[in-house]
Protein backbone atom coordinates (compact mmCIF):
# COMPACT_ATOMS: atom_id res chain seq x y z
CA UNK A 1 0.00 0.00 0.00
CA UNK A 2 2.83 2.36 0.95
CA UNK A 3 4.60 1.55 -2.26
CA UNK A 4 1.51 2.27 -4.28
CA UNK A 5 1.06 5.64 -2.63
CA UNK A 6 4.65 6.72 -3.23
CA UNK A 7 4.29 5.54 -6.81
CA UNK A 8 1.16 7.61 -7.24
CA UNK A 9 2.89 10.67 -5.82
CA UNK A 10 5.85 10.11 -8.12
CA UNK A 11 3.54 9.78 -11.12
CA UNK A 12 1.61 12.92 -10.20
CA UNK A 13 4.88 14.83 -9.80
CA UNK A 14 6.12 13.50 -13.11
CA UNK A 15 2.90 14.46 -14.88
CA UNK A 16 2.70 17.95 -13.40
CA UNK A 17 6.36 18.63 -14.12
CA UNK A 18 5.98 17.46 -17.70
CA UNK A 19 2.91 19.63 -18.11
CA UNK A 20 4.82 22.68 -16.98
CA UNK A 21 7.72 21.93 -19.31
CA UNK A 22 6.19 22.58 -22.73
CA UNK A 23 9.03 20.97 -24.71
CA UNK A 24 8.39 17.31 -23.80
CA UNK A 25 7.13 15.69 -27.02
CA UNK A 26 5.60 12.57 -25.42
CA UNK A 27 3.98 11.76 -22.10
CA UNK A 28 2.25 8.52 -21.26
CA UNK A 29 0.99 6.66 -18.25
CA UNK A 30 -1.01 3.61 -17.23
CA UNK A 31 -4.33 3.59 -15.40
CA UNK A 32 -2.80 1.08 -13.04
CA UNK A 33 0.84 0.31 -12.25
CA UNK A 34 0.13 -2.79 -10.29
CA UNK A 35 -1.84 -5.76 -11.59
CA UNK A 36 -2.79 -8.00 -8.69
CA UNK A 37 -3.35 -11.67 -9.38
CA UNK A 38 -5.87 -12.70 -6.76
CA UNK A 39 -7.58 -16.06 -6.28
CA UNK A 40 -10.38 -15.07 -8.65
CA UNK A 41 -8.11 -13.56 -11.33
CA UNK A 42 -9.36 -14.15 -14.87
CA UNK A 43 -7.28 -11.57 -16.74
CA UNK A 44 -7.44 -7.80 -16.76
CA UNK A 45 -7.25 -4.67 -18.89
CA UNK A 46 -4.92 -1.76 -18.19
CA UNK A 47 -5.55 1.56 -19.89
CA UNK A 48 -2.53 3.23 -21.42
CA UNK A 49 -2.99 6.90 -22.23
CA UNK A 50 -0.81 9.84 -23.15
CA UNK A 51 -0.26 12.94 -25.22
CA UNK A 52 2.12 14.03 -27.98
CA UNK A 53 3.15 17.55 -28.95
CA UNK A 54 1.87 17.18 -32.47
CA UNK A 55 1.18 14.73 -35.32
CA UNK A 56 3.03 11.42 -35.47
CA UNK A 57 2.51 7.69 -35.12
CA UNK A 58 2.44 5.96 -31.77
CA UNK A 59 3.79 2.44 -31.29
CA UNK A 60 3.53 0.61 -27.97
CA UNK A 61 5.58 -2.47 -27.13
CA UNK A 62 4.78 -4.42 -23.96
CA UNK A 63 7.54 -6.71 -22.73
CA UNK A 64 7.26 -9.11 -19.79
CA UNK A 65 10.13 -9.97 -17.45
CA UNK A 66 13.17 -11.53 -19.16
CA UNK A 67 13.75 -15.15 -18.23
CA UNK A 68 16.01 -18.01 -19.24
CA UNK A 69 14.14 -20.82 -20.93
CA UNK A 70 14.90 -24.35 -22.01
CA UNK A 71 13.24 -25.66 -25.15
CA UNK A 72 13.15 -29.34 -25.96
CA UNK A 73 12.40 -31.14 -29.18
CA UNK A 74 10.65 -34.50 -29.40
CA UNK A 75 12.04 -37.12 -31.68
CA UNK A 76 11.01 -40.60 -32.61
CA UNK A 77 12.59 -43.50 -30.69
CA UNK A 78 11.16 -46.70 -32.12
CA UNK A 79 7.41 -46.42 -31.74
CA UNK A 80 7.32 -43.56 -29.22
CA UNK A 81 8.10 -39.85 -29.27
CA UNK A 82 10.41 -38.52 -26.56
CA UNK A 83 12.31 -35.33 -25.83
CA UNK A 84 15.76 -35.40 -27.32
CA UNK A 85 17.66 -32.17 -28.04
CA UNK A 86 17.46 -29.23 -25.72
CA UNK A 87 18.46 -25.62 -26.30
CA UNK A 88 18.76 -22.84 -23.73
CA UNK A 89 17.84 -19.25 -24.47
CA UNK A 90 18.68 -16.25 -22.34
CA UNK A 91 16.55 -13.21 -21.45
CA UNK A 92 13.46 -14.23 -23.37
CA UNK A 93 10.60 -11.83 -22.57
CA UNK A 94 7.85 -13.80 -20.84
CA UNK A 95 5.19 -11.64 -22.49
CA UNK A 96 5.02 -9.59 -25.68
CA UNK A 97 2.42 -7.35 -27.28
CA UNK A 98 2.47 -4.57 -29.88
CA UNK A 99 -0.07 -1.78 -30.37
CA UNK A 100 -0.10 1.08 -32.87
CA UNK A 101 -2.45 3.56 -34.48
CA UNK A 102 -1.70 1.94 -37.88
CA UNK A 103 0.41 -0.92 -39.20
CA UNK A 104 4.03 -0.05 -38.29
CA UNK A 105 5.16 -1.40 -41.68
CA UNK A 106 3.45 1.61 -43.29
CA UNK A 107 5.69 4.16 -41.61
CA UNK A 108 8.90 2.39 -40.50
CA UNK A 109 11.73 0.57 -42.23
CA UNK A 110 12.63 -3.00 -41.36
CA UNK A 111 15.92 -1.82 -39.83
CA UNK A 112 14.08 0.48 -37.44
CA UNK A 113 11.59 -2.21 -36.52
CA UNK A 114 14.47 -4.56 -35.78
CA UNK A 115 16.27 -2.01 -33.66
CA UNK A 116 13.22 -1.34 -31.48
CA UNK A 117 11.99 -4.95 -31.64
CA UNK A 118 8.62 -4.00 -33.09
CA UNK A 119 6.71 -7.11 -34.16
CA UNK A 120 7.31 -10.74 -33.19
CA UNK A 121 9.59 -11.32 -36.18
CA UNK A 122 11.93 -8.64 -34.85
CA UNK A 123 12.12 -9.96 -31.31
CA UNK A 124 15.76 -10.51 -30.36
CA UNK A 125 16.41 -13.88 -28.76
CA UNK A 126 19.83 -14.80 -27.33
CA UNK A 127 20.94 -18.40 -27.44
CA UNK A 128 22.92 -19.86 -24.54
CA UNK A 129 25.21 -21.66 -26.97
CA UNK A 130 26.74 -19.13 -29.39
CA UNK A 131 28.04 -21.91 -31.67
CA UNK A 132 24.57 -23.14 -32.54
CA UNK A 133 23.94 -23.52 -36.29
CA UNK A 134 21.78 -20.90 -37.98
CA UNK A 135 19.20 -23.46 -39.14
CA UNK A 136 18.77 -24.86 -35.63
CA UNK A 137 18.55 -21.35 -34.22
CA UNK A 138 15.77 -20.52 -36.65
CA UNK A 139 13.81 -23.65 -35.73
CA UNK A 140 14.10 -23.02 -32.01
CA UNK A 141 13.36 -19.32 -32.41
CA UNK A 142 10.16 -20.15 -34.29
CA UNK A 143 9.31 -22.72 -31.63
CA UNK A 144 9.72 -20.25 -28.74
CA UNK A 145 7.45 -17.76 -30.50
CA UNK A 146 4.90 -20.40 -31.50
CA UNK A 147 4.75 -21.92 -28.00
CA UNK A 148 4.31 -18.51 -26.43
CA UNK A 149 1.65 -17.59 -28.96
CA UNK A 150 -0.26 -20.79 -28.24
CA UNK A 151 -0.51 -19.95 -24.54
CA UNK A 152 -1.38 -16.32 -25.31
CA UNK A 153 1.83 -14.90 -23.87
CA UNK A 154 2.85 -13.51 -27.27
CA UNK A 155 0.59 -12.08 -29.91
CA UNK A 156 1.29 -11.30 -33.55
CA UNK A 157 -1.71 -9.01 -33.78
CA UNK A 158 -1.07 -5.25 -33.70
CA UNK A 159 -3.59 -3.86 -31.22
CA UNK A 160 -5.28 -0.57 -31.99
CA UNK A 161 -4.15 2.70 -30.48
CA UNK A 162 -6.77 5.45 -30.83
CA UNK A 163 -5.41 8.90 -31.68
CA UNK A 164 -7.45 11.97 -30.88
CA UNK A 165 -6.79 15.25 -32.67
CA UNK A 166 -3.21 14.06 -33.33
CA UNK A 167 -2.38 14.81 -29.70
CA UNK A 168 -4.05 12.39 -27.33
CA UNK A 169 -3.75 8.64 -27.58
CA UNK A 170 -5.10 5.68 -25.66
CA UNK A 171 -5.26 1.90 -25.82
CA UNK A 172 -6.38 -1.00 -23.66
CA UNK A 173 -3.62 -3.47 -22.81
CA UNK A 174 -5.08 -6.88 -22.12
CA UNK A 175 -3.42 -9.39 -19.79
CA UNK A 176 -4.85 -12.94 -19.87
CA UNK A 177 -5.53 -15.16 -16.84
CA UNK A 178 -2.23 -17.03 -17.20
CA UNK A 179 -0.10 -13.87 -17.42
CA UNK A 180 3.44 -14.40 -16.07
CA UNK A 181 4.30 -12.43 -12.95
CA UNK A 182 7.13 -9.91 -12.65
CA UNK A 183 8.10 -6.43 -13.75
CA UNK A 184 6.87 -5.43 -17.20
CA UNK A 185 8.09 -2.56 -19.32
CA UNK A 186 5.69 -0.72 -21.56
CA UNK A 187 7.69 1.12 -24.24
CA UNK A 188 5.96 4.00 -26.02
CA UNK A 189 7.50 5.32 -29.24
CA UNK A 190 6.52 8.45 -31.15
CA UNK A 191 7.42 8.08 -34.84
CA UNK A 192 7.97 10.99 -37.22
CA UNK A 193 9.46 10.74 -40.72
CA UNK A 194 10.14 7.05 -40.28
CA UNK A 195 12.25 7.37 -37.15
CA UNK A 196 11.73 7.59 -33.41
CA UNK A 197 11.18 11.20 -32.38
CA UNK A 198 10.60 10.46 -28.73
CA UNK A 199 10.28 7.46 -26.43
CA UNK A 200 9.18 6.66 -22.96
CA UNK A 201 9.20 3.55 -20.79
CA UNK A 202 6.58 2.94 -18.12
CA UNK A 203 7.05 0.03 -15.70
CA UNK A 204 4.18 -2.20 -14.71
CA UNK A 205 4.25 -4.73 -11.92
CA UNK A 206 2.22 -7.91 -12.16
CA UNK A 207 2.25 -9.91 -8.97
CA UNK A 208 0.27 -12.40 -6.98
CA UNK A 209 -1.64 -10.86 -4.12
CA UNK A 210 -3.64 -12.34 -1.28
CA UNK A 211 -4.10 -15.98 -0.33
CA UNK A 212 -2.64 -17.35 -3.58
CA UNK A 213 0.53 -15.31 -3.18
CA UNK A 214 0.85 -16.29 0.47
CA UNK A 215 0.53 -19.96 -0.42
CA UNK A 216 3.06 -19.70 -3.24
CA UNK A 217 5.61 -17.89 -1.06
CA UNK A 218 5.01 -20.30 1.78
CA UNK A 219 5.47 -23.32 -0.52
CA UNK A 220 8.76 -21.96 -1.84
CA UNK A 221 10.30 -20.33 1.23
CA UNK A 222 9.22 -22.74 3.95
CA UNK A 223 8.88 -25.87 1.84
CA UNK A 224 9.28 -28.48 4.64
CA UNK A 225 6.70 -26.76 6.85
CA UNK A 226 4.36 -26.40 3.88
CA UNK A 227 4.67 -30.13 3.19
CA UNK A 228 3.89 -30.98 6.83
CA UNK A 229 0.87 -28.67 6.84
CA UNK A 230 -0.39 -30.16 3.58
CA UNK A 231 -0.22 -33.62 5.19
CA UNK A 232 -1.90 -32.41 8.39
CA UNK A 233 -4.68 -30.85 6.32
CA UNK A 234 -5.18 -34.10 4.41
CA UNK A 235 -5.24 -36.22 7.59
CA UNK A 236 -7.79 -33.89 9.16
CA UNK A 237 -9.94 -33.88 6.03
CA UNK A 238 -9.81 -37.68 5.78
CA UNK A 239 -10.69 -38.11 9.43
CA UNK A 240 -13.53 -35.59 9.14
CA UNK A 241 -14.91 -37.35 6.09
CA UNK A 242 -14.85 -40.71 7.86
CA UNK A 243 -16.60 -39.24 10.89
CA UNK A 244 -19.30 -37.86 8.62
CA UNK A 245 -19.62 -41.25 6.88
CA UNK A 246 -20.09 -43.06 10.17
CA UNK A 247 -22.95 -40.85 11.25
CA UNK A 248 -25.00 -41.24 8.08
CA UNK B 1 -16.54 -20.00 -11.68
CA UNK B 2 -12.77 -19.78 -11.98
CA UNK B 3 -10.19 -20.18 -9.25
CA UNK B 4 -6.47 -19.52 -9.50
CA UNK B 5 -4.27 -22.42 -8.39
CA UNK B 6 -1.21 -20.87 -6.75
CA UNK B 7 1.29 -23.69 -7.34
CA UNK B 8 0.03 -24.96 -10.71
CA UNK B 9 -0.10 -21.24 -11.71
CA UNK B 10 -3.25 -21.56 -13.74
CA UNK B 11 -6.92 -20.68 -13.55
CA UNK B 12 -9.34 -23.58 -13.46
CA UNK B 13 -13.08 -23.98 -13.28
CA UNK B 14 -14.08 -24.93 -9.72
CA UNK B 15 -17.05 -26.95 -10.94
CA UNK B 16 -14.82 -28.97 -13.27
CA UNK B 17 -12.36 -29.83 -10.48
CA UNK B 18 -15.14 -30.65 -8.00
CA UNK B 19 -16.78 -32.76 -10.67
CA UNK B 20 -13.56 -34.64 -11.40
CA UNK B 21 -13.02 -35.23 -7.67
CA UNK B 22 -16.61 -36.40 -7.44
CA UNK B 23 -16.36 -38.77 -10.42
CA UNK B 24 -13.12 -40.37 -9.27
CA UNK B 25 -14.40 -40.44 -5.68
CA UNK B 26 -17.51 -42.22 -6.91
CA UNK B 27 -15.40 -44.79 -8.74
CA UNK B 28 -13.27 -45.37 -5.66
CA UNK B 29 -16.38 -45.80 -3.53
CA UNK B 30 -17.81 -48.11 -6.16
CA UNK B 31 -14.75 -50.25 -6.76
CA UNK B 32 -12.76 -49.82 -3.57
CA UNK B 33 -9.70 -48.39 -5.33
CA UNK B 34 -7.81 -45.22 -4.48
CA UNK B 35 -8.41 -43.56 -7.80
CA UNK B 36 -5.02 -41.87 -7.99
CA UNK B 37 -4.23 -43.77 -11.17
CA UNK B 38 -7.26 -42.12 -12.81
CA UNK B 39 -6.99 -38.68 -11.22
CA UNK B 40 -3.35 -37.98 -12.10
CA UNK B 41 -3.82 -38.55 -15.86
CA UNK B 42 -7.10 -36.59 -15.74
CA UNK B 43 -5.33 -33.62 -14.15
CA UNK B 44 -2.65 -33.79 -16.82
CA UNK B 45 -5.36 -33.89 -19.54
CA UNK B 46 -6.87 -30.61 -18.30
CA UNK B 47 -3.47 -28.89 -18.41
CA UNK B 48 -2.10 -29.17 -14.88
CA UNK B 49 1.70 -29.57 -15.17
CA UNK B 50 2.49 -33.30 -14.69
CA UNK B 51 4.83 -32.57 -11.79
CA UNK B 52 2.11 -30.65 -9.93
CA UNK B 53 -0.49 -33.32 -10.74
CA UNK B 54 1.72 -36.02 -9.21
CA UNK B 55 2.66 -34.05 -6.08
CA UNK B 56 -0.89 -32.86 -5.41
CA UNK B 57 -2.47 -36.24 -6.01
CA UNK B 58 -0.16 -37.79 -3.39
CA UNK B 59 -1.51 -35.24 -0.94
CA UNK B 60 -5.10 -36.08 -1.78
CA UNK B 61 -4.50 -39.81 -1.38
CA UNK B 62 -3.28 -39.20 2.19
CA UNK B 63 -6.76 -37.93 2.99
CA UNK B 64 -8.71 -40.65 1.22
CA UNK B 65 -6.54 -43.40 2.78
CA UNK B 66 -6.99 -41.97 6.28
CA UNK B 67 -10.77 -42.09 5.97
CA UNK B 68 -10.56 -45.58 4.45
CA UNK B 69 -8.22 -47.06 7.04
CA UNK B 70 -10.28 -45.84 10.00
CA UNK B 71 -13.23 -47.93 8.89
CA UNK B 72 -11.04 -51.02 8.40
CA UNK B 73 -9.25 -50.45 11.70
CA UNK B 74 -12.54 -50.57 13.57
CA UNK B 75 -13.32 -53.91 12.02
CA UNK B 76 -9.87 -55.19 12.97
CA UNK B 77 -8.75 -55.62 9.38
CA UNK B 78 -5.32 -54.00 9.67
CA UNK B 79 -2.19 -56.09 10.21
CA UNK B 80 -0.14 -53.47 12.02
CA UNK B 81 3.12 -55.42 11.97
CA UNK B 82 2.87 -56.15 8.26
CA UNK B 83 1.84 -52.54 7.64
CA UNK B 84 4.88 -51.20 9.44
CA UNK B 85 7.31 -53.45 7.56
CA UNK B 86 5.70 -52.43 4.26
CA UNK B 87 5.94 -48.79 5.35
CA UNK B 88 9.69 -49.06 6.01
CA UNK B 89 10.18 -50.38 2.48
CA UNK B 90 7.79 -47.74 1.18
CA UNK B 91 9.68 -44.89 2.84
CA UNK B 92 12.96 -45.90 1.23
CA UNK B 93 11.22 -46.44 -2.12
CA UNK B 94 9.37 -43.14 -2.14
CA UNK B 95 12.52 -41.27 -1.09
CA UNK B 96 14.35 -42.79 -4.04
CA UNK B 97 11.32 -42.13 -6.25
CA UNK B 98 11.23 -38.41 -5.48
CA UNK B 99 14.99 -38.10 -6.11
CA UNK B 100 14.51 -39.94 -9.40
CA UNK B 101 11.57 -37.66 -10.21
CA UNK B 102 13.72 -34.59 -9.64
CA UNK B 103 16.50 -35.96 -11.83
CA UNK B 104 14.14 -36.93 -14.64
CA UNK B 105 12.54 -33.51 -14.46
CA UNK B 106 15.90 -31.87 -15.03
CA UNK B 107 16.60 -34.21 -17.92
CA UNK B 108 13.23 -33.31 -19.45
CA UNK B 109 12.05 -36.92 -19.41
CA UNK B 110 9.59 -36.87 -16.50
CA UNK B 111 6.49 -36.63 -18.72
CA UNK B 112 7.69 -39.58 -20.76
CA UNK B 113 8.42 -41.72 -17.69
CA UNK B 114 5.07 -40.86 -16.08
CA UNK B 115 3.20 -41.70 -19.29
CA UNK B 116 5.15 -44.91 -19.90
CA UNK B 117 4.64 -46.13 -16.33
CA UNK B 118 0.94 -45.47 -16.67
CA UNK B 119 0.66 -47.25 -20.00
CA UNK B 120 2.47 -50.32 -18.67
CA UNK B 121 0.69 -50.58 -15.32
CA UNK B 122 -2.78 -49.61 -16.49
CA UNK B 123 -2.44 -51.96 -19.46
CA UNK B 124 -1.37 -54.94 -17.38
CA UNK B 125 -3.83 -54.39 -14.53
CA UNK B 126 -6.75 -53.39 -16.75
CA UNK B 127 -6.11 -56.39 -18.99
CA UNK B 128 -5.89 -58.86 -16.10
CA UNK B 129 -8.95 -57.42 -14.41
CA UNK B 130 -10.94 -57.57 -17.62
CA UNK B 131 -9.89 -61.16 -18.33
CA UNK B 132 -10.59 -62.30 -14.79
CA UNK B 133 -14.02 -60.69 -14.40
CA UNK B 134 -15.20 -61.71 -17.86
CA UNK B 135 -14.21 -65.32 -17.22
CA UNK B 136 -16.06 -65.22 -13.88
CA UNK B 137 -19.18 -63.96 -15.64
CA UNK B 138 -18.85 -66.66 -18.32
CA UNK B 139 -18.40 -69.33 -15.65
CA UNK B 140 -21.47 -68.11 -13.77
CA UNK B 141 -23.55 -68.26 -16.96
CA UNK B 142 -22.48 -71.88 -17.48
CA UNK B 143 -23.04 -73.05 -13.91
CA UNK B 144 -25.32 -70.60 -12.19
CA UNK B 145 -25.75 -72.61 -8.98
CA UNK B 146 -22.17 -73.51 -8.07
CA UNK B 147 -20.23 -70.81 -6.27
CA UNK B 148 -16.75 -72.14 -5.76
CA UNK B 149 -14.11 -70.34 -3.79
CA UNK B 150 -10.66 -71.56 -4.68
CA UNK B 151 -8.69 -71.80 -1.47
CA UNK B 152 -5.11 -70.62 -1.75
CA UNK B 153 -3.48 -72.89 0.75
CA UNK B 154 -0.06 -72.30 2.22
CA UNK B 155 0.91 -75.72 0.96
CA UNK B 156 3.11 -74.65 -1.96
CA UNK B 157 6.74 -74.27 -1.05
CA UNK B 158 8.80 -72.07 -3.37
CA UNK B 159 12.11 -70.16 -3.28
CA UNK B 160 10.20 -67.38 -1.52
CA UNK B 161 10.03 -69.48 1.63
CA UNK B 162 13.77 -70.00 1.63
CA UNK B 163 14.60 -66.32 2.17
CA UNK B 164 16.26 -65.27 5.46
CA UNK B 165 15.02 -62.85 8.22
CA UNK B 166 11.77 -64.68 8.85
CA UNK B 167 9.10 -62.83 10.77
CA UNK B 168 5.75 -63.90 12.21
CA UNK B 169 2.72 -61.87 11.13
CA UNK B 170 -0.02 -63.13 13.40
CA UNK B 171 -2.97 -61.31 11.93
CA UNK B 172 -2.06 -62.40 8.42
CA UNK B 173 -1.32 -65.93 9.69
CA UNK B 174 2.06 -65.83 7.95
CA UNK B 175 5.61 -66.76 8.79
CA UNK B 176 7.68 -65.30 5.98
CA UNK B 177 10.90 -63.41 5.33
CA UNK B 178 10.70 -59.69 6.17
CA UNK B 179 12.54 -59.05 2.89
CA UNK B 180 9.38 -59.82 0.95
CA UNK B 181 7.10 -57.09 2.37
CA UNK B 182 10.11 -54.76 2.46
CA UNK B 183 10.67 -55.34 -1.25
CA UNK B 184 6.99 -54.94 -2.13
CA UNK B 185 6.83 -51.71 -0.11
CA UNK B 186 9.99 -50.44 -1.78
CA UNK B 187 8.76 -51.00 -5.34
CA UNK B 188 5.33 -49.53 -4.61
CA UNK B 189 6.99 -46.54 -2.92
CA UNK B 190 8.94 -45.73 -6.09
CA UNK B 191 5.75 -46.00 -8.16
CA UNK B 192 3.84 -43.81 -5.72
CA UNK B 193 6.42 -41.05 -6.00
CA UNK B 194 6.77 -41.12 -9.77
CA UNK B 195 3.17 -41.79 -10.75
CA UNK B 196 1.34 -39.83 -8.06
CA UNK B 197 -0.65 -42.84 -6.93
CA UNK B 198 -1.10 -44.66 -3.65
CA UNK B 199 -0.10 -47.86 -5.35
CA UNK B 200 -3.04 -49.86 -4.01
CA UNK B 201 -3.63 -51.34 -7.45
CA UNK B 202 -0.17 -52.90 -7.38
CA UNK B 203 -0.02 -53.47 -3.63
CA UNK B 204 -3.25 -55.45 -3.29
CA UNK B 205 -2.42 -58.10 -5.92
CA UNK B 206 1.14 -58.32 -4.61
CA UNK B 207 -0.10 -58.91 -1.05
CA UNK B 208 -2.55 -61.59 -2.12
CA UNK B 209 -0.50 -63.48 -4.67
CA UNK B 210 3.10 -62.81 -3.61
CA UNK B 211 2.85 -62.61 0.18
CA UNK B 212 -0.20 -64.87 0.45
CA UNK B 213 -2.07 -62.63 2.88
CA UNK B 214 -5.74 -63.36 3.67
CA UNK B 215 -8.01 -61.14 1.59
CA UNK B 216 -9.89 -59.51 4.47
CA UNK B 217 -6.79 -57.82 5.94
CA UNK B 218 -5.30 -56.86 2.57
CA UNK B 219 -7.27 -53.65 1.88
CA UNK B 220 -6.94 -52.23 5.40
CA UNK B 221 -3.22 -53.02 5.64
CA UNK B 222 -2.52 -51.63 2.17
CA UNK B 223 -4.41 -48.43 3.02
CA UNK B 224 -2.50 -48.19 6.29
CA UNK B 225 0.87 -48.20 4.57
CA UNK B 226 -0.37 -45.98 1.72
CA UNK B 227 -1.02 -43.19 4.25
CA UNK B 228 2.62 -43.14 5.29
CA UNK B 229 4.09 -43.59 1.85
CA UNK B 230 1.94 -40.86 0.27
CA UNK B 231 2.54 -38.58 3.27
CA UNK B 232 6.27 -39.11 2.76
CA UNK B 233 5.87 -38.45 -0.98
CA UNK B 234 3.86 -35.29 -0.28
CA UNK B 235 6.52 -34.02 2.10
CA UNK B 236 9.40 -34.80 -0.25
CA UNK B 237 7.64 -33.43 -3.35
CA UNK B 238 6.82 -30.25 -1.44
CA UNK B 239 10.39 -29.89 -0.21
CA UNK B 240 12.39 -30.97 -3.25
CA UNK B 241 10.17 -29.98 -6.17
CA UNK B 242 7.61 -27.54 -4.69
CA UNK B 243 4.84 -29.22 -6.63
CA UNK B 244 2.09 -29.71 -4.04
CA UNK B 245 -0.89 -27.44 -4.67
CA UNK B 246 -3.02 -27.42 -1.50
CA UNK B 247 -5.83 -25.45 -3.14
CA UNK B 248 -6.15 -28.06 -5.87
CA UNK B 249 -5.84 -30.90 -3.34
CA UNK B 250 -8.58 -29.39 -1.19
CA UNK B 251 -10.96 -29.00 -4.13
CA UNK B 252 -10.34 -32.59 -5.25
CA UNK B 253 -10.90 -33.75 -1.67
CA UNK B 254 -14.27 -32.09 -1.32
CA UNK B 255 -15.45 -33.59 -4.60
CA UNK B 256 -13.92 -36.94 -3.68
CA UNK B 257 -15.62 -37.21 -0.28
CA UNK B 258 -19.06 -36.55 -1.76
CA UNK B 259 -18.39 -38.84 -4.71
CA UNK B 260 -17.23 -41.70 -2.51
CA UNK B 261 -20.51 -41.55 -0.55
CA UNK B 262 -22.57 -41.81 -3.72
CA UNK B 263 -20.28 -44.53 -5.09
CA UNK B 264 -20.48 -46.71 -1.98
CA UNK B 265 -24.29 -46.56 -2.05
CA UNK B 266 -24.44 -47.26 -5.78
CA UNK B 267 -21.98 -50.14 -5.40
CA UNK B 268 -24.27 -51.95 -2.98
CA UNK B 269 -26.89 -52.24 -5.71
CA UNK B 270 -24.64 -53.52 -8.50
CA UNK B 271 -23.01 -56.88 -9.17
CA UNK B 272 -19.30 -57.25 -8.40
CA UNK B 273 -18.17 -58.81 -11.67
CA UNK B 274 -20.03 -56.33 -13.82
CA UNK B 275 -18.51 -53.51 -11.78
CA UNK B 276 -15.06 -54.91 -12.34
CA UNK B 277 -15.59 -55.22 -16.10
CA UNK B 278 -16.62 -51.57 -16.09
CA UNK B 279 -13.56 -50.52 -14.08
CA UNK B 280 -11.32 -52.61 -16.35
CA UNK B 281 -12.75 -50.81 -19.38
CA UNK B 282 -12.13 -47.40 -17.80
CA UNK B 283 -8.57 -48.37 -16.89
CA UNK B 284 -7.92 -49.69 -20.41
CA UNK B 285 -9.44 -46.54 -21.91
CA UNK B 286 -7.06 -44.29 -19.97
CA UNK B 287 -4.18 -46.58 -20.91
CA UNK B 288 -5.04 -46.44 -24.63
CA UNK B 289 -5.35 -42.64 -24.60
CA UNK B 290 -1.91 -42.29 -23.00
CA UNK B 291 -0.37 -44.86 -25.35
CA UNK B 292 -1.90 -43.10 -28.35
CA UNK B 293 -0.39 -39.76 -27.25
CA UNK B 294 3.04 -41.37 -26.97
CA UNK B 295 2.93 -42.98 -30.40
CA UNK B 296 1.15 -40.46 -32.58
CA UNK B 297 3.28 -37.82 -34.33
CA UNK B 298 3.01 -34.71 -32.13
CA UNK B 299 1.57 -31.59 -33.76
CA UNK B 300 4.10 -29.57 -31.77
CA UNK B 301 7.41 -31.38 -31.27
CA UNK B 302 8.85 -28.52 -29.21
CA UNK B 303 8.08 -27.78 -25.58
CA UNK B 304 9.37 -25.58 -22.81
CA UNK B 305 11.52 -27.33 -20.22
CA UNK B 306 10.04 -27.75 -16.78
CA UNK B 307 12.99 -26.85 -14.60
CA UNK B 308 13.50 -23.12 -14.95
CA UNK B 309 15.23 -22.07 -11.76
Amino acid sequence: MMRLRTLLIAVTVALSSSASAQTVPLVADLSNHLVAITTGFTGTDVLLFGATDGPGDVVIVVKGPAEDVTVRRKERFGPIWANNDEVKLRDVPAFYRVASNRDPEEFTSERIRQRYQIGLDNLRLTFGDPQLEADTRGEYRDAVIRLNESRDHYSREVKRVSLLANRLFRTQLHFPANVPTGTYFVEIYLFRNGDVASAEIVPLSISKIGVGAEIYDFAHNLAPLYGLLAIALAVLAGWGAEAAFRRT
Amino acid sequence: MQIYLPIAEMSVNIVLILGMGGMVGMLSGLFGVGGGFLMTPLLIFIGVPPAVAVGTEANQIVASSVSGVLAHWRRGNVDLRMGLVLTVGGFVGSGLGVALFSLLRQLGQIELVISLSYVVFLGVIGGLMFYESVSVIVRQRRAPAGRSSSARGPGRHTWIHGLPFKMRFRKSKLYISALLPLGVGFVVGILAAIMGVGGGFVMVPAMIYLLGMPTQVVIGTSLFQIIFVTANTTFLQATVNQTVDVVLALLLLIGGVIGAQIGARLGAQLKGEQLRVLLALIVLGVCLKLAFDLVVTPTEPFSFGGAVE
